[in-house]
């Protein structure tokens, strides 16, 4: 549910991580948050556990600049992705606007990205929001580690909307950018459609 | 105001935050916020330079999420109050006209009670002004709509383009 504040013509949108535990999602954040502009970026705030995983959500402000004299801004959120957090996820994913659903290429992670983008589908239905229609982009991370799965039998296993989907390495920035772009450039176009 | 996108428009975010400076005035209070419960700050009064008021609408609104999802748990509508108290400041933070949560921050120039006294009257001006804003945005959809349209009608890939740039 995008926020539109004439009163500070700001245009404000919710984005999501999800994906299965270890996938990534938090080191996107990491990412995103030590290479853009310090005066375009609000904290970074994590809640996690003692040995860092997330326990509820990480949050990043983002402000992207102007368009047509709408600040535009992005609240980034991740979820918990263990699977005994589900209550926690579920809350997470109210309002949003778009999701980036990160998946781990790993091959003995496939069966646990499957489990995840399920349970996504799950409980955006609680959230009267759809799979099939919300906003979505697939990361496939770690696409530099060596035992990983092609990019065919990912799209075969998670993309069946054909959606907008980037191989990344997400310590190293690659795709994270790419990913992130593609969500928001989604979300605005929805906003115009709605609108 | 309240259909699938939240809309406010300049003259509703003056008048809660007239809102929100009476009850700081009244209650004696630091600040208080209105936040709408998917985490965006609607408005907010008092000393807020000092904040990162994002994060604190942010949090606060994930803190109403989990404490909703314990009353379901536990077969109650919702915990509609909550209380911090802490060393200097305290933290009151209520759900008010069921979609927007209140939050005021205070220290020892008052007291709890007070606090919820005021919070009380103004969670009922809040709700007034809610139901009215509905009311106005749904008369008024085509109007305020038709504006914005124009304006994000004209939003280009290239002006989307643009904002990744740098």
């Amino acid at each position: 549910m995008s926020f539109i504040n004439y009163a500070a013509r700001e245009i404000n949108c919710k984005l999501v991580y999800y994906g299965p535990g270890l996938c990534g999602k938090t080191t996107n954040l990491q990412y995103i948050y030590s290479k853009v502009e310090p005066s375009t970026r609000g904290k970074l705030i994590s809640l996690a556990t003692e040995t860092d995983r997330t326990l509820f959500f990480d949050f990043l402000p983002l402000e992207l600049g102007t368009i047509r004299g709408f600040k535009t801004r992005f609240h980034l959120y991740t979820v918990p992705g263990q699977v005994f957090y589900d209550a926690s996820r579920k809350l997470i994913l109210r309002g949003a606007d778009g999701v980036i659903f990160v998946a781990d290429s790993q091959i003995e992670r496939m069966e646990s990205n499957i489990d995840s983008l399920e349970n996504l589908e799950a409980n955006l239905a609680q959230q009267a929001l759809q799979l099939e229609t919300i906003p979505l982009v697939l990361q496939y991370n770690k696409r530099d580690l060596p035992n990983v799965v092609s990019v065919e039998e990912l799209q075969s296993g998670l993309n069946f909307r054909s959606v907008p989907w980037f191989e990344a390495c997400a310590p190293k920035g690659i795709g994270v950018f790419e990913t992130l772009k593609a969500l928001a450039k989604q979300v605005l176009i929805e906003l115009k459609k709605k609108s | 105001m309240f259909g699938t996108d939240l809309i406010l428009y300049e003259e509703d975010e003056r008048r809660l935050t007239a809102v929100l400076s009476r009850l700081c005035e009244e209650s004696k209070s630091r600040a208080a916020f209105l936040v709408d419960k998917s985490g965006q700050l609607l408005a907010s009064a008092g000393e807020t330079a000092s904040l990162d008021t994002t994060s604190l609408a942010s949090l606060t609104a994930g803190n109403i999420a989990a404490t909703g999802g314990l009353a379901q748990l536990l077969g109650q509508k919702e915990f509609s109050v909550l209380f911090h108290e802490g060393e200097k400041d305290n933290l009151h933070i209520s759900v008010v006209a069921q979609r927007g949560i209140l939050v005021v921050l205070f220290d020892r120039r008052t007291s709890l009670g007070l606090v919820r006294l005021r919070v009380k009257r103004a969670a009922e001006d809040i709700g007034q002004a809610f139901t009215e804003m509905a009311v106005r945005s749904a008369q008024e959809a085509g109007k305020g709509q038709a504006a914005f349209r124009a304006q994000i009608a004209q939003i280009t890939d290239e002006d989307i383009e643009d904002l990744f740039k740098s």
